[in-house]
């Protein structure tokens, strides 16, 4: 039987879509734990860097944190939180939270640094235009420098969704649920129609994340910005980072 | 927690999945560049394929590496094509963004001038544009480098003689032995951070000048 008509086969199985590692619930799983770490990354993150955007204190000190942040392999962290983990909490200790950490981990480093980047990067003229008006500090934030910065913040949010998602799927590794378990299930029973059926599921989903945000990128940016060319369109991934990590930024 | 003695009496092993971690890493990114440096001055000179170029290494870039690896054990096998062909597909991107964007920093004074002083198109390229894009290209260096690290310790997933010091990391929590894990997971993040600062090191004796163009800016 070849690769495609195996996986095809096993896409068409309905056995496949029922029961708790059917597609569907395994799809849930995935999609629970990435968004559970993407909302508790974002509560840590954009706080952090609307702050230092705003106030341009401890600036050099969140790009390191970023920057170290984002060296970090995935697998890695992994790795080490799981020890811990494992200590306090054998029930649990070596399942969720070791994952979810890890994807925190990861994805606080883009979603900060692009906050900052997003927020600094308003021309100061419009900032000091609107406290010139009697704007308070909270509303030249909310009302300008946000809405400003939104393309570029927004882009740091798809690169740690994106992540995060990727991450996840290493939690089938060490056990877990979620999509991963169609990889490791399918490639440790030779069996090529799940293993493909997983790569495809997981790589459908990934790109679907992306491409999400990237709607939600172009819908937000008003469209005088848009007019001007890409700017958060054209920041994805490693594009926001060789400009944010070089040294003349960072300094 | 951490067991002491079986560190001591893995040495050994320790250094031989160091040296392999970084040898895969190696191999990826000299791969991976050249490929980019093709792309890249092919998106320089015929901008129409910049696009295309970027959007199909973005969409590779996207895919988590688990899928990507588990996908070519079902072609490749358990070789090392199977671990290299997605560790030089996820360099790509950083690769090609930070070349293009190192030859669209050359100033435009810059070319002409060299046209002006006879510099031929193959001429321009290696002793005016290249030497000019240095700092970009690095930069993409250390990206592409601590990034790999990384993914080489998924690699362990395909099999015993992949993963670098990732290997320890899986075999440690089949074991359920901390301290494998523990060694592996610190010695990887020991090398993405280290390739992190030796790059940044690089870069700056690479570019004098900008340190002190940024010493003039301040004074």
């Amino acid at each position: 039987m070849s690769l495609i008509e195996a996986t095809i086969a096993w896409f068409t199985n309905p056995a496949n879509w029922e029961g708790p590692d059917g597609i569907p619930a395994r799809m849930v799983e995935q999609i629970a734990i990435s968004g559970l770490s993407l909302l508790i990354a974002a509560l840590i993150a954009l706080p952090i860097g609307l702050y230092v955007g705003h106030t341009r204190r401890g600036t050099t000190l969140a790009v390191n944190l970023a920057n170290i942040g984002r060296a970090l392999p995935s697998l890695a962290v992994i790795g080490i939180v799981l020890p811990i983990t494992a200590a306090i909490d054998p029930e649990l200790g070596f399942k969720l939270y070791p994952l979810v950490i890890a994807m925190v981990v990861l994805a606080v480093p883009p979603i900060l640094v692009n906050t900052y980047t997003g927020i600094a990067g308003v021309e100061p003229e419009l900032v000091e235009a609107a406290r010139g008006l009697g704007l308070r500090e909270g509303q030249i934030l909310r009302r300008v420098e946000i809405p400003l910065g939104l393309p570029v913040i927004l882009a740091g949010l798809r690169t740690g969704a994106v992540q995060i998602v990727a991450t996840a799927t290493l939690g089938a590794i060490f056990g877990l649920g979620g999509l991963g378990r169609f990889l490791v299930d399918g490639v440790a029973q030779q069996d090529v129609g799940q293993t493909m059926g997983g790569v495809i599921l997981v790589a459908g989903l990934a790109l679907a994340v992306d491409g999400l945000f990237a709607l939600l990128q172009r819908v937000t940016t008003s469209p005088g910005i848009r007019a001007q060319g890409p700017v958060g369109g054209a920041t994805p991934a490693a594009a926001s980072a060789p400009g944010v990590v070089s040294p003349g930024n960072a300094a | 927690m951490i067991d002491w003695a079986w560190i001591a009496s893995h040495l050994d092993e320790l250094a031989y999945r160091t040296a392999q971690h970084l040898y895969l890493t190696a191999i990826a990114l000299a791969i991976g560049f050249v490929i980019s440096f093709a792309l890249a001055l092919l998106s320089v000179r015929r901008r129409v394929a910049y696009g295309p170029v970027v959007a199909v290494s973005d969409v590779i870039f996207t895919i988590p590496s688990l899928a990507l690896f588990a996908a070519l054990i079902s072609v490749t096998g358990i070789t090392l094509v199977t671990a290299e062909v997605p560790l030089v597909l996820y360099t790509l991107l950083i690769f090609i963004r930070n070349i293009v964007a190192g030859f669209d920093s050359v100033p435009a004074e810059v070319l002409e001038a060299a046209a002006g002083m006879g510099f031929g198109g193959s001429q321009r390229l290696w002793r005016v544009e290249l030497p000019l894009a240095v700092p970009l290209l690095i930069a993409g260096l250390r990206l592409a480098s601590v990034s790999t690290i990384g993914l080489v310790t998924i690699t362990a997933t395909i099999g015993i003689n992949f993963g670098g010091l990732g290997f320890f990391i899986l075999e440690g929590y089949q074991r359920g032995f901390p301290t494998e894990i523990l060694a592996g997971a610190v010695l990887s993040i020991c090398l993405a951070i280290g390739a992190d600062i030796l790059f940044v090191g690089v870069q700056r004796r690479a570019t004098p000048w900008a340190r002190a163009r940024a010493r003039g800016s301040a004074a």
